[in-house]
């Protein structure tokens, strides 16, 4: 144990003189090529030797240093087999070094002998060239990010005067830059392009590579809060978004948030998937969350339940809480509630074919409010969705929702809404889609409620170009 | 327990030390690699032929699971939760590469937060690298070929010649993963390679007598397999690869097949027989469902068996069709 950790600590001695071998190398025999008058040459060699005897003495000083606390940890560290191979596993690349400078340096090559297998095998993982076989390498991309742009265009025809949208117009496109940032990290940054501006969606580093299972994301992202919250407009199965989401979800942006993200798979029973996600956001979000200080910052908390209920079928279920501060003022929480359930069947033989989808979210959301007959009041309101998706053959989906949802800052106004839509996709990197939408929506935000009905006819162009992105599921 | 407590110690001490920096960027990529003695290795493959190879190889020193099943598209999996669970404790993830898994492994590799497995980590194994790839594309690649690969077609595994190139690659992880399990895996894979090539000359004696036939394909499946048994790939029921077939596709390849006189048309079994049935009416010709992987049928329970069957299938095609 202790002569593996002398050892190491002589691969060090080994790497650094090697280290330094090489300029001395130079020097040395640059001197013997000079000729004996060029007197300046000789002065700079001389300045040269003498800053790498420096040097020299700097790191033999450095090496005594590293002895010493080897010793220390050595010492610390007292019985313990394999702990000393993992040391020279650790140092194997001084242990490189020590390979190729080892001949007449009487390095103790016992050592070396111990490393350079491990070595040799941890190496080939990574760079074994194989110049006959395997794909193009992808020389075009060598170390570029992943980029994809989708473009989402959307008309709308028919009858609404609650909450109107634009005849036609090119709603969102989205910038996708995905790459692995190191052996630890990987980032994913979507930038929407929108008729109101740019606006960076998601931009995040994953760190993948954590202790105890733990998954962290750092950066802007779309809140766990339930299952729609977290889709991207052109991954949602329906043009719009339900009623819910406009009214106490902050629309179409969502909780979106900048902060941290924090999650774990948990200890389940057998075949059972449990996660819980906790994260803490800055607290601005959209018309949901709205921060003046520092410290009013939005949590939000999600446990996912998954479960194979055959190899077709499959049961997601999930719920959620989200708190932050409102606009009303510091003093002012809203709190939400999510519960969310997905029912998935899709046949493996087939499954380009013929899916389905069944999904229910419902949210409750109670919002700190002044109001003129008590000073200080929560209003608590409800809001649900249904959707059904059906894949009929290999380029056309059916799908109908339900939705109901109150105001967030009164229970009274309920919207109520019914859509039915038809998807074609002449293939994976295009689709093409009609939506009919019914809405019952409440027009004026004052105490007595009026509604207007609404009945409008959406259609969507999505298309796809660049990288190719995952499946959403 | 106490490795844990080294490793936070050597962090400590080597951000001390500037030349212990590098030794700090291997450590994390090697920790959880060695020692962990006997237990078995936890080995799980993106689809079941992998899975077969790593089996052969690493005999009872391996756990194996596929996250694919043999009957289904391997475009098209689900990147399903629960497949999180096996892959979180996995000492070696095996994939296919070549962007056959693109629509659904990144999203699993990243949740599993398993930093054995991370695109490039020492658990992480492409085994395209060790196979022989076909139709790669030159010059620009775009959509309009259809869902391509840029960087190959990525069926190479139902060739026995990269089935022996891909296990003599796992045999090599595996002992590199396990070094004292090493004879053992090298013992395995020159069995394995015996075996296959004894195998394979009774395969290759096979289809001899139709060396040269003309054939048709569902999708590019078939390209690997179609090189190694002599055949003829001459045309696909998709018009572009992932594109579903068209009236007007449908109609010129009946007509290619009746002017070639092609009577075979070979089908994955993920793929709808309406159209592969229809063209085969009209050409006089015979649909084969060809297994494309181990476990497209129960009884396909290696890879031995899945040429097995796919070659038993293909003679009596031809045969009827003659």
């Amino acid at each position: 144990m202790k002569k593996a950790l002398v050892l190491c600590a002589s691969l060090f001695v080994v790497g650094a003189v090697r280290a330094q071998g090489v300029p001395d190398g130079t020097s040395s025999g640059q001197s013997m090529a000079d000729t004996p008058g060029s007197e300046k040459n000789a002065a700079n060699s001389e300045a040269r030797i003498q800053t790498l005897e420096q040097q020299v003495s700097m790191l033999a000083e450095q090496v005594a240093l590293l002895r010493g606390q080897l010793k220390v940890l050595a010492d610390a560290k007292a019985p313990g087999g394999d702990a000393g191979a993992r040391l020279v596993l650790t140092s194997a690349p001084a242990a490189v070094n020590a390979e190729s400078a080892a001949p007449g340096n009487g390095v103790s090559s016992a050592a070396t002998r111990e490393a350079v297998p491990v070595l040799a095998a941890a190496q080939g993982v990574q760079s074994t060239p194989n110049q006959t076989y395997g794909g193009a390498s992808g020389n075009a991309r060598l170390l570029n990010p992943d980029i994809s742009l989708i473009g989402d265009f959307i008309g709308t025809a028919g009858h609404n005067d609650v909450t109107p949208s634009r005849s036609l117009e090119l709603h969102e496109s989205e910038l996708g830059v995905q790459a692995i940032i190191d052996p630890y990290a990987r980032a994913d940054v979507f930038i929407s392009f929108g008729e109101q501006g740019v606006n960076v969606e998601e931009g995040y580093v994953t760190f993948t590579s954590l202790p105890a299972g733990l998954l962290l994301k750092v950066g802007k992202m779309r809140a766990d809060f339930g299952k729609v919250n977290t889709i991207h407009n052109h991954a949602l199965p329906f043009i719009d978004r339900p009623l819910a989401t406009n009214n106490l979800l902050g629309g179409e942006d969502g909780i979106d948030d900048a902060g941290f993200s924090l999650s774990r798979i948990l200890p389940a029973p057998k075949d059972w998937f449990l996660e819980a996600t906790a994260q803490v956001f800055r607290g601005d979000s959209s018309d949901v969350f709205h921060s003046r200080e520092r410290q009013d910052v939005s949590t939000v908390g999600h446990l996912r339940a998954y479960k194979d209920l055959s190899e077709s079928t499959n049961l997601d279920l999930g719920i959620s809480y989200a708190r932050g501060h409102n606009e009303v003022g510091s003093n002012f929480i809203t709190s939400l509630y999510g519960a969310d359930a997905t029912i998935r069947w899709k046949p493996l033989r087939r499954s380009i074919y013929h899916s389905f989808l069944f999904r229910t979210e419902l949210f409750e959301s109670l919002r700190d409010q002044l109001t003129l007959l008590d000073f200080l009041h929560s209003e608590h309101v409800f809001g649900m969705y249904s959707s059904a998706e059906y894949r009929v053959n290999r380029r056309w989906t059916v799908g109908g929702r339900f939705d109901r949802s109150g105001h967030s800052t009164n229970a009274n106004l309920i919207d109520t809404g019914l859509s039915a839509i038809v998807t074609y996709w002449p293939s994976e990197f295009s689709q093409i889609r009609g939506q009919y939408r019914y809405g019952h929506l409440a027009t004026s935000p004052a105490q007595n409620a009026s509604f207007d009905n609404a009945n409008e006819l959406l259609f969507q162009f999505l298309f796809v170009m660049g990288a190719h992105g995952a499946h959403p599921f | 327990m106490r490795n844990a407590g080294l490793v936070t110690r050597m962090k400590i001490f080597a951000t001390k030390g500037s030349a212990m920096s590098l030794a700090l960027t291997l450590l994390s990529a090697m920790t959880g690699v060695p020692a962990r003695g006997a237990s078995k290795l936890r080995v799980v493959t993106a689809t079941t032929d992998l899975a077969a190879l790593a089996q052969e190889i690493g005999g009872d020193k391996v756990e194996v699971e596929s996250v694919a099943r043999g009957y289904q598209d391997p475009h098209f999996v689900e990147a399903k939760p629960s497949f999180l669970l096996k892959l979180r404790k996995a000492d070696l993830l095996i994939v296919v590469g070549l962007e056959l898994e693109i629509g659904w492994l990144p999203p699993l590799i990243t949740q599993s937060s398993n930093p054995n497995i991370q695109v490039s980590a020492p658990g992480y194994l492409d085994a395209s690298r060790f196979a022989k790839i076909l139709e790669i594309p030159t010059g620009q690649v775009t959509r309009a070929e259809g869902d391509v690969h840029p960087q190959g077609n990525p069926h190479y595994w139902l060739d026995p010649d990269n089935g022996l190139r891909v296990a003599k690659g796992i045999a090599d992880k595996f002992s590199e993963m396990r070094p004292n399990d090493g004879a053992y895996f090298a013992q395995n894979y020159s069995d394995f390679e015996k075996r296959l090539k004894q195998a394979d000359d009774g395969w290759k004696a096979q289809m001899k007598p139709y060396e040269g036939r003309k054939v048709v394909t569902y999708h590019r499946s078939w390209p690997n397999f179609a090189e190694h048994f002599g055949l003829n790939v001459v045309g696909y029921v998709e018009p572009r690869p992932g594109i579903p077939p068209s009236p007007q596709h449908t109609v010129d390849l009946i007509g290619q097949m009746k002017r070639d006189s092609v009577r075979v048309i070979l089908v994955e079994p993920y793929f709808d027989l309406k159209t592969p049935n229809a063209v085969a009416r009209d050409t006089g010709g015979q649909v084969v469902v060809m297994m494309p992987s181990v476990g497209g049928e129960k009884e396909i329970t290696d890879y031995f068996k899945l040429f097995d069957y796919d070659i038993a299938k293909l003679k009596q095609a031809f045969d009827a069709t003659h």
